[in-house]
């Protein structure tokens, strides 16, 4: 496939590999992304890179950081008469508390999984007699998708579908991180793909307040390859910057199109991340002209019923904050396993629980 | 979930469009990129066009990488 095999290139791989050994020094290096995550299992990037450089997981798979508070309480909705529970498939076996879109669809439940979010539209101007729910999980990359959805089913002055919206932006969420000072990283490898909507200039407070290295990165073994080496570059240098390794997709701004769909949907708000707690200005709600396909809104009476989540040993928080290693978890491989997971990171296809199970045990 | 596969843009009707790859063709929506024309690649997530592909950087990061891999040691 065009742009997929070229950045996979065996040859080329072995050439960057030995710069990398070049300029190897002790690094600890976050892949933000669950997609990087994966990718970097996949192809067993690890085992390439040169010792004292150490990759570790981040925050950056929506479907982990997604809390379980929001989850069960979505979840509720699937007991409700005549409700479609509409989602990304992503999320069908991630553990509620006392369910799963899963069990709920085995059950009875009206559970149906989307390639885009215009479907749920689709669905719910084809079936007015129900209402849809869409489970808004996701970063900037996804979230115009979303917008897109709720715009056309106002266009279409529907009254029967509506957003649960659980959205979450990766600048404040990396901010917060650092400023915890828990994880002590040198470099990040930045999600590319959300980049293409925000821009790479919405990192640039990274190096600055906390003297950290980027690289916005794409998701080709190639592409991490060399923001690997970017960041041993910065290293070396002493001179913390955003390069970008991704300039086939990335730019500098935000794209405009996006910015403004964005702006008219949604506006800047806290939101609740899994292992995380709250983060001010990390998620987005939708904005009063909007409002009434506000799902968390409209189903306000039903959602205070749901009592909050009761403790898990699930130790999923400290994984996406980068403390802990799957491996460590005493659950990983026992209690937990990709056909009984216990927690998010070990259903999701990017969660790092996942990636470790399938590529590193 | 942040998955992006370069597709290839085979028609256009408006912000309506059909993006190609490997013979799997796909509905695709283009509201945030007014610029982009038959045979062009971009990136699609979830049914948006999200970033086109820039062939000339694209050409030049393959360049990158090929002169390192050629770099004699
Ligand atoms: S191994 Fe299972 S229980 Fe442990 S952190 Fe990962 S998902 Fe949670």
């Amino acid at each position: 496939m065009k742009y997929i095999d070229e950045f996979r290139n065996k040859d080329l791989v072995q050439g960057i590999i030995r710069r990398l050994g070049d300029l190897a020094a002790p690094a600890l290096i976050m892949e933000v992304c669950g997609t990087h995550t994966m990718a970097a299992a996949r192809f067993g990037l690890k085992s390439l890179l040169p010792a004292p450089v150490q990759l570790v997981s981040g925050p950056g798979c929506p479907v982990c950081v997604t809390d379980q508070y929001d989850l069960d309480k979505f979840l509720a909705l699937g007991e409700q008469p005549h409700t479609v529970l509409a989602s990304f498939g992503d999320m069908l076996r991630v553990p509620g508390s006392h369910t799963s879109l899963e069990k709920q669809r085995a059950q009875g439940a009206d559970v149906r999984f989307v390639y885009a979010p215009l479907d749920a539209v689709d669905w719910a101007r084809r079936e007015p007699d129900k209402q849809v729910v869409f489970f808004g999980v996701g970063f900037e990359t996804t979230m115009p998708t979303t917008a897109l959805a709720v715009k056309t089913a106002a266009a279409a002055v529907l009254d029967n579908f509506t957003l649960f919206c659980v959205h979450k932006t990766m600048p404040g969420a990396l901010g917060a991180l650092l400023a915890g000072g828990e994880v002590k990283v040198s470099g990040l490898l930045l999600p590319g793909h959300v980049t293409t909507i925000i821009g790479s200039q919405a990192y640039e407070f990274i190096p600055r307040e906390f003297g950290v290295s980027c690289a916005v990165t794409g998701f080709e073994p190639l592409d991490m390859l060399l923001g690997v080496e970017a960041i041993l570059r910065q290293l070396r240098g002493g001179r913390p910057r955003v390069d970008n390794v991704y300039r086939r997709a990335v730019q500098v701004q935000a794209n405009p199109r996006a910015r403004a769909l964005l702006d008219e949907v949604f506006q800047p708000s806290d939101a609740l991340w899994r292992g995380l707690g709250v983060i001010p200005g990390s998620g987005v709600k939708i904005r009063g002209d909007y409002a009434k396909f506000d799902a968390q809104a409209r189903f306000a009476p039903i959602l205070a019923q749901v009592p909050p989540p009761p403790p898990s040993a699930c130790r999923c928080g400290e994984v996406l904050r980068g403390v802990l290693h799957p491996q460590d978890c005493p659950l990983f491989d026992k209690a937990c396993n990709p056909s009984q997971p216990l927690g998010p990171c070990m259903v999701s296809s990017e969660g790092a629980c996942a990636a470790a199970y399938r590529y590193e045990r | 979930m942040c998955l992006a596969i370069p597709m290839k843009i085979i028609q256009i009707d408006g912000v309506q469009a059909v993006a190609e790859v490997d013979g799997v063709s796909r509905q695709v929506r283009l509201d945030l990129l007014p610029g982009v024309g038959l045979g062009d690649y971009v990136l699609i997530h979830a049914g948006l066009a999200i970033a086109k592909v820039d062939a000339v950087y694209a050409e030049e990061t393959l360049s990158l990488l090929r002169s390192l891999a050629d770099e004699v040691y």
